[in-house]
């Protein structure tokens, strides 16, 4: 992790990501917001590529800036006039200084503890193993995943159906 | 100067605390929502560099991990809009401070 | 004679990664290391976006030559002698014209929503081996990449909507969007057919598996690659499901309001998705660069570029010939029809490949039985699951009465109502 295109990759990433998620704080837009959201995705699946996570790096491609971003703009256009601004409620004072806390008391515990390092190179291939895993060791999780899945995408059809039609 | 664990641990913790701040301080309830989106992309981004620079028998079961919030949060996600949009449909509007009665 | 056939040298335009190697490896005895990188992507990308912009360029006059010619009308022929100037004369024109923008648009993103559109076609080609040495980035995950990058266009194609403040643009963008995730999930499905035969999810790995077993999975997969030409047809907004930019229907979907070179974008944007879709089709199904070591001879990037076009004139013929469908038939044809089919298909894939690399069979047995097997079984699994959905012979005469005195729901096989 020391050649200078993974350093300069790492920093304007970082400040892509970070700068994107301030915009979701700052704009009054609702969809400027949702566009913010997107650029942190985006920032974030560039720093998985240099984690060498390439399967996660193009998974979050495809679910998060794919689908997830369709559903909160999709939300945003079925709910008019009430979800255009952006505004912070009246807790905004101390949900800041409770922010601030938790990021000092992480960054605190990031740079003072002394991790386990391995020195391991770069990762050559993660699909093959991540797949060989979900189908060995946690094929559990995966199938409840599954189930998971089909029972939120039921849940929201149910939730959003519109209520049938008596008829006489 | 190269890039260490440390790098990636503190902007995952920057992320993580902007999201606290969305989901805690905003008035829509999307906003809320796009908090609780952007505190699981900062735990994803905080796994995969452990599971990069850390010692384990087995680094790729951070991904498996990562792999599985992406789901759940998918999941959770539809069905916490969808009941944005019925909310919206039923008290006519999303306000959090407006939506605070159990009973119609 | 030996020395005819080129092993490599710097000079070997058979395949362009060879003097871009060469030039590279001097660069670096030159230069520090990180030059060669930067160097190598300008390179590539370069060529990528000029044989992108030159290849539209050609088509503009190409399609409207053929779809005229099918349509028994001349097409363009007053520009330039047979009208092979008309794609200059659409590029003066679209460079030339204000491109306004309206007064209640939302400005930044609809400033913003040609580029994230024309983006993400141009950048599909980031993983598509042109020949052996001559691909830009051959990820360990190029069909996700493929299938990724694609899926980029639906917020894209969203805000584009969104941000004309118009309602039909709102319209376009929502059809446009249901019918480009409906058929993602078939897209992915289909391109999970040769993976999983070749077990590698690398473009170039899946070109190398074509060329050491001398056969194209088309052969082996017809039922796959029959679903991933139409998925692709939707996923680029070609006629017969264009139904987001039909004229008579919608005005001009999800880019009514873009004039100028805006709308310039989106027209390029939309062939160059077209020949994306196109170069994975001709990547995982029709051997990529290879033939049958015809690449001996011939370079390997025209082998390619020309198997391409071929695939691309097929759109091309469909948009000439074929009637457009209606939205409620593409989805239901998305979800009813193709998507079991698909998974059966993904179901029987896994089991011969299981069946194939447990046992010792020899290879051309394998391979011949396989495509035998997904050529009679895929046929009868297409028409056995038309004839249960009742798109079959017996019954138009009955369904015909029944649309004309039913009001509302049509069920097939219903009885009239009491």
């Amino acid at each position: 992790m020391d050649s200078t295109g993974v350093i300069i990759a790492f920093y304007v990433l970082a400040a892509m990501t970070i700068g994107s998620a301030v915009s979701v704080v700052v704009v009054r837009n609702m969809i400027h917001a949702v566009m913010g959201l997107i650029g942190t995705f985006a920032g974030l699946a560039g720093l998985y590529v240099t984690l060498s996570a390439d399967f996660i790096a193009i998974t979050q491609i495809l679910i998060y800036i794919g689908a997830i971003s369709i559903l909160f703009l999709f939300a945003i256009v079925l709910t008019p006039q009430a979800s255009r601004n952006n505004q912070e409620s009246f807790l905004r004072f101390p949900a800041l200084v409770l922010a601030l806390l938790v990021a000092g008391v992480l960054i605190f515990v990031a740079l003072d503890n002394t991790w386990n390092l391995s020195h391991a190179p770069d990762f050559p291939e993660t699909a093959s193993t991540i797949g060989e895993l979900l189908l060995k060791t946690y094929v559990l999780p995966f199938e409840i995943a599954s189930v998971l899945l089909l029972v939120a995408v039921v849940g929201s059809i149910v939730l959003v159906r519109p209520e049938p039609v008596e008829e006489d | 100067m190269s890039i260490h664990l440390e790098h990636y641990l503190i902007v995952g913790a920057i992320l993580f605390s902007i999201g606290l701040y969305l989901a805690l301080a905003k008035r829509n309830f999307i906003g809320v929502l796009m908090g609780i989106e952007m505190m699981f992309n900062a735990v994803n981004l905080t796994f995969i560099a452990f599971s990069r620079f850390v010692k384990s028998d087995q680094p790729l079961s951070a991904h498996v991990f990562v792999v599985f919030v992406i789901t759940v949060a998918a999941a959770e996600a539809a069905t916490a809009l969808a009941l944005a949009v019925m909310v919206y449909r039923t008290r006519d509007t999303i306000n959090v401070d407006q939506i605070d009665l159990l009973k119609w | 004679m030996t020395s005819f056939f080129l092993k490599g040298e710097w000079y070997d335009f058979r395949d362009l990664g060879n003097p871009v190697g060469g030039l590279l490896h001097d660069i670096d005895k030159i230069a520090p290391h990180w030059v060669v990188y930067v160097v190598a992507s300008l390179i590539g990308t370069g060529g990528i976006v000029l044989w992108g912009v030159l290849s539209c360029l050609a088509f503009i006059w190409i399609e409207r030559r053929v779809v005229a010619l099918m349509q028994n009308r001349k097409g363009p022929n007053r520009v330039g002698p047979a009208g092979l100037l008309q794609p200059v004369a659409d590029a003066l024109k679209l460079l030339m014209k204000e491109a306004i923008t309206p007064r209640a648009a939302d400005k930044i993103v609809f400033w913003a929503g040609p580029v994230l559109i024309f983006v993400p076609a141009l950048a599909v080609f980031a993983v598509i081996p042109f020949g052996p040495k001559m691909t830009l980035a051959d990820l360990n995950v190029g069909v996700l990449f493929l299938i990724a990058i694609a899926g980029i266009n639906t917020p894209a194609v969203f805000l584009a909507g969104w941000s004309s403040n118009n309602k039909y643009a709102l319209l376009g963008a929502m059809r446009t969007i249901a019918m480009l995730i409906s058929y993602e999930i078939i897209q992915v499905l289909a391109l999970l057919g040769p993976v999983l035969l070749v077990g590698s999810m690398r473009l170039g790995d899946l070109v190398g598996w074509q060329d050491h077993y001398n056969t194209w999975i088309f052969f082996i997969q017809p039922v796959g690659l029959m679903a991933y030409i139409f998925a692709g047809a939707v996923e680029t907004n070609r006629s017969p499901t264009d139904i987001a930019e039909a004229e008579s229907e919608i005005v001009a979907g999800y880019h009514t309001e873009y004039g100028g070179i805006k709308f310039g974008f989106f027209y390029q944007a939309e062939y160059l998705a077209g020949f994306a879709i196109a170069a994975a089709i001709t990547t995982l199904y029709m051997g990529g660069y290879t033939l049958w070591g015809a690449e001996k001879y011939i370079p390997s990037w025209i082998i390619f570029l020309g198997k391409l076009y071929t695939v691309f004139f097929i759109y091309i013929w469909a948009r000439g010939t074929l009637p457009r469908l209606r939205i409620d038939q593409l989805m239901a044809f998305a979800w009813k029809f193709l998507l079991p089919i698909m998974l059966v298909n993904t179901l029987v894939v896994g089991g011969e490949v299981l069946i194939w690399r447990e046992n010792d069979i020899s290879d051309v047995t394998a391979l011949t039985l396989i495509g035998l097997v997904n050529f009679f079984f895929g046929a009868a699994l297409v028409i056995g699951w038309a004839r249960f959905l009742g798109h079959g012979r017996g019954r138009q005469v009955g369904r015909r009465a029944l649309l004309t005195q039913e009001v509302g729901a049509v069920y097939f096989g219903a009885e009239t109502s009491s």
